[in-house]
């Protein structure tokens, strides 16, 4: 049997409508038609916009017909996270606080998918402010994990993984602060890459924690993360921590760079607490690379201990500030019990944000507090600089670090109620936000009850076009990330 | 200055005051967005999303406003940091769309600097005492929004939040309301004089908080201060401390104890109250913007800066004094104005008399323009025409009372002054020697008695001779003309 069109890669799809096989209406209303079909199980939307997406198909099909296609992504129906902007759109970040709310603009990445033609397709469900490894922290609804509905589909970048792991997306974009992109990503059985800080504007993302968050492709291959990277990647004059460098030809670089890589395993990421299942799929994956005559070699991380603590103190931190805005004077949710000015900030945000954003608030505020500050936030960039020191020294001996993305596959929906045992989901990506380096989460296997499982391949920085190859030196012939869910 | 107790066994003290001012530099956008700026617009149509922090926004650094900071830094004699940096400062006011303020903290632009100020003299004709005000420091940050309070709601405007806003900082080395009004008008001077700021108080270009303590004459420690807020005239300034100054030595020698409040100054009224004490006093957790990379200052771009700075007015009064030999009333009222300098400055080089340029712009040319309402940019005089004037008067061509109806006449059309006065009649009929000798030969024929006098010796006696010639000139003769012709005709007769 045939794949069916919303189960095709990005770039099978790309091709198919360059040979004028199919249509982008064609496409669209594929990915429509089994969006209707599943979404009611999988929940990986908090809106869509089938008439404006139908649109959007039409007008590519129009430049195609014209002789002025845009590229490979003309056409394709790309999902983007509930925190970016999209023009006219509902811009919620899952949020409660911004329920109502309709960006009056785009975002530098919403833009630059439109200037590739692509079709904007939905919104999708994330945790709250991106906070959370589950997306349960959605004010709305919790998403299903596509292999295993009771399960989580992974977070933040949920609704991004599920939605393409169901075929309700050709491709999806999610944004990444300690591992929102990548843990989804393994979660549901395909491809994450969160890009070197800076790669990729973040102008139009709604900001959880400005020095670590990134915008990155979710895809079912390496080879179409190399795409969509292309397309969004670039500096931003409207971002002042967006990078001036050449933006490569990334799926071009594939094809040229063949390693052999000399790969790094850290030691400290293969510990207690890692599944077995887990461990072991990983396992094949290194024994893989060595036999395409890579070299293995062990190397530490040595302050990787503290990351997870470094991590809640930065992130939390930012948050506590990037979220005042959320006040209801200018647009939000806004309480209609507020008495006075005060009150009525009270209110709102009482009102406005779930617990684990006012847990973080209250964190973050607590930690830049007066007589606070150099014993929490000060220690804490300084261990960051130390942790960034660990990657970079690993580094001068390997070309890539290869670890699980996640110690655990995905977990039953509601299993997890004790925060702490939340965090530490993102004990294996959390070091690369810090560090502020390239990452990419490959699926490699099945556990035994068909729970995906993904490894994680963490780059040097800038350094995309290498880590993509190298990734894609596995994708191009195990293709996890093909298998489909039955639904 | 000590200030005299009220009864003679009381305590002289000493005030200590230092203020932060705030100057909104002029800039066509604002400081980390590229909506631009204004005052007195529609509200709410000066924004984006960036202004309004839309989910999302990101600031980004309007190179115009370091631009501006920077010259406000090397024009004071400040330290430029190599290196600046943006902190955020945390607190929720309506005004205020992030509810944090981005500000620099530990890095500002401007380290030090001093504002030279001039203490009134014992009389307008003599020179003050000059001080050196040393400052703390120069900050960058941006404005707020503007709250308007109705009976049951409060309105925001939020066109002027995000405009660049610096604070200047001054040691807490100034010692009486006399000296913080003279520190204001020297800083707004040499704000205005480096166009960074218009500086209008009104529009809220320049504003000023005072903090303010006494202390007994002698001592070393400072008194607890006072903070006073909404000083929005340089005369309030001077009013509230005033006022301040006086309410603590009164509470101090009640036996009362001075407390660490913010406290507000009403102009009008010449009172103020407790807004808020040090216990209320908010914890700001700045911590550096990750949204704003640090900036180096090189010096490449201070020196691309300093070769935009312009002279000083303390400066150029002294060279006007020196290099123009003008009298200190001239200086100290062409010095304050920019333009107003670079106008005498034309005039005075194209004339080569400068105290008659000076004269002819400070009584003349303000006074018209004063009666007009206008400003030196709309007058029509040029200072090559002025210039002309001088030279037509110092030449004897114009006699003065002839010269102020032309230069009248001049400030209304702007015609040239020699053509005004061929229009009018009004030169003076020295260019024609034979009538003049003939006029001047007629009236020493016609008056023996003075004639003789004269010969005698008795000087004054030509005076005589010269009704007759202005009367036959029609008023017209050139003066110094009419006596030399008549001396030379003397001494041969």
């Amino acid at each position: 049997m045939p794949v069916p069109l919303h189960f095709q890669t990005l770039a099978e799809l790309a091709d198919r409508l360059a040979k004028r096989e199919i249509s982008s209406l064609e496409l669209t209303r594929a990915v429509i038609s089994r969006t209707e079909a599943v979404e009611k199980s999988v929940r990986a939307f908090n809106s869509r916009d089938a008439a404006d997406a139908l649109a959007q198909a039409e007008a590519s099909d129009a430049r195609r017909a014209a002789g002025q296609s845009r590229g490979p992504l003309d056409g394709i129906p790309v999902g983007l996270k509930d925190v970016i902007a999209v023009k006219d759109q509902p811009l919620t970040a899952s949020s409660r606080m911004l329920a109502n709310f309709v960006s009056p603009y785009d975002g530098t990445v919403t833009t630059r998918l439109r200037r590739a033609g692509a079709v904007l397709w939905g919104r999708l469900n994330c945790d709250e402010f991106a906070m959370g490894s589950s997306t349960e922290n959605s004010a709305f609804h919790p998403t299903s994990n596509p292999w295993d509905l009771t399960c989580v589909p992974g977070g933040s970048s949920g609704g991004s993984s599920a939605a393409l792991a169901a075929g309700e997306a050709i491709a999806t974009l999610g944004s990444d602060t300690g591992g929102s992109i990548r843990q989804p990503a393994a979660l549901c059985g395909v491809v994450g890459l969160k890009p070197t800080y800076g790669l990729v504007s973040r102008f139009g993302l709604v900001a959880y924690a400005s020095s670590l968050d990134q915008i990155g492709p979710m895809t079912r291959t390496v080879e179409d993360a190399a795409i969509l990277l292309g397309a969004i990647a670039g500096h931003d004059e409207r971002d002042s921590t967006s990078l001036r460098v050449e933006i490569p030809d990334y799926r071009a670089e594939l094809a040229g760079r063949r390693g052999p890589w000399r790969i790094g395993i850290p030691r400290e990421y293969f510990g207690a607490g890692l599944d077995p299942e887990v461990a072991a799929a990983v396992e094949r994956a290194v024994e893989y690379y060595r036999g395409l005559g890579c070299e293995v070699r062990p190397v530490s991380l040595p302050h990787t201990e503290h990351c997870l603590d470094t991590y809640y103190i930065i992130a939390t931190a930012e948050a506590s500030s990037n979220l005042a805005r959320y006040d209801g004077v200018r647009y939000g949710h806004r309480s209609t019990k507020a008495k006075d000015i005060v009150d009525l900030y009270f209110q709102s945000r009482a009102e406005g944000f779930g617990a684990e954003v006012k847990r973080r608030i209250i964190l973050g505020t607590y930690v830049l507090s007066s007589g606070y500050y150099d014993a929490f936030y000060l220690r804490a960039q300084k261990v960051r600089t130390l942790i960034r020191r660990d990657f970079l020294d690993a580094f001068r001996g390997v070309d890539v670090l290869l670890t699980p993305t996640s110690p655990i596959p995905a977990f039953k929906l509601g299993e997890k109620t004790d925060p702490l045992a939340m965090y530490l989901c993102d004990i294996y990506t959390i070091g690369v936000n810090l560090a502020g380096l390239p990452a990419i989460s490959v699926p490699c296997g099945f556990t035994g009850t068909g729970l995906p499982i993904g490894f994680q391949l963490i780059g040097r920085p800038l350094d995309e076009s290498g880590l993509l190859a190298a990734a894609h030196a596995y994708d191009r012939v195990h293709a996890w990330g093909r298998k489909t869910p039955s639904l | 200055m000590s200030l005299s107790p009220s009864s003679p066994s009381a305590t002289c003290y000493e005030a200590v005051i230092g203020l932060e001012v705030h100057v909104q530099i002029k800039a066509a956008s604002k400081v980390f967005a590229s909506v631009g700026t204004g005052y007195g617009h529609e509200p709410n149509t000066l924004t984006d999303p960036v202004v309004l922090a839309l989910p999302g926004a990101l600031p980004v650094m309007n190179k115009a406003a370091l631009d501006a900071i920077i010259k406000a830094g090397l024009l004071l004699g400040c330290r430029i940091s190599p290196v600046c940096k943006w902190d955020r400062k945390n607190y929720f006011y309506p005004d205020s769309p992030k509810n944090y303020q981005i500000s620099q903290y530990d890095l500002p632009v401007c380290l030090g600097g001093e504002v030279e100020i001039e203490l009134a003299g014992p009389s307008r004709n003599v020179m003050g005492e000059h001080k050196r005000i040393p400052l703390t420091r120069i900050h960058l940050e941006e404005d707020v929004g503007k709250l308007s309070h109705g009976t049951i709601d409060s309105l925001v405007d939020y066109n002027r939040a995000g405009t660049p806003l610096m604070e200047i900082v001054s040691e807490p080395a100034l010692h009486s309301a006399e000296e913080a009004y003279a520190y204001l008008t020297s800083l707004r001077a040499t704000m205005i004089y480096g166009g960074i700021s218009d500086c209008d108080m009104e529009k809220g270009q320049l504003r000023c908080d005072a903090n303010i303590s006494i202390r007994p004459v002698g001592e070393k420690k400072l008194g607890t201060k006072v903070e006073l807020k909404n000083l929005n005239s340089i005369s309030f300034v001077r009013d509230g401390i005033a006022h301040e100054i006086r309410r603590q030595v009164a509470l101090l020698e009640r036996g009362g104890v001075i407390t660490q409040e913010t406290r507000d100054y009403d102009g009008t009224t010449g009172t103020s109250q407790s807004l808020r004490s040090k216990e209320e006093a908010h914890d700001y957790r700045y911590f550096p913007d990750p949204d704003l990379m640090p900036l180096a200052v090189d010096e490449a771009w201070k020196e691309r800066i300093r070769a935009t700075c312009p002279e000083l007015p303390f400066h150029k009064q002294r060279r006007f004094l020196e290099q123009y030999q003008l009298p200190y009333t001239l200086t100290s009222v062409l010095v304050w104005d920019r333009a107003l300098a670079d106008y005498f400055e034309e005039a005075a080089g194209l004339c080569g008399k400068a105290q008659a340029a000076g004269n002819w712009i400070v009584n003349d040319l303000l006074r018209e323009l004063g009666n007009a309402k206008a400003t030196l940019a709309e007058c029509r005089v040029a200072p090559r025409q002025l210039a002309e004037l001088v030279k037509l008067v110092d030449a004897g061509t114009l006699i003065t009372a002839s010269a102020r109806e032309v230069f009248t006449e001049m400030f209304a059309t702007g015609d040239d002054p020699g053509v005004i006065a061929d229009r009018r009649g009004l030169k003076s009929a020295a260019a024609d020697g034979n009538e003049l000798e003939q006029w001047c030969r007629d009236s020493i024929a016609a008056n023996p008695k003075a004639l003789a006098e004269f010969k005698a010796g008795k000087d004054s006696a030509i005076n005589a001779f010269k009704g007759p010639v202005m009367k036959a000139a029609k008023g017209k003769a050139n003066p110094k003309a009419v006596d030399e012709t008549l001396r030379r005709l003397l001494a041969n007769s």
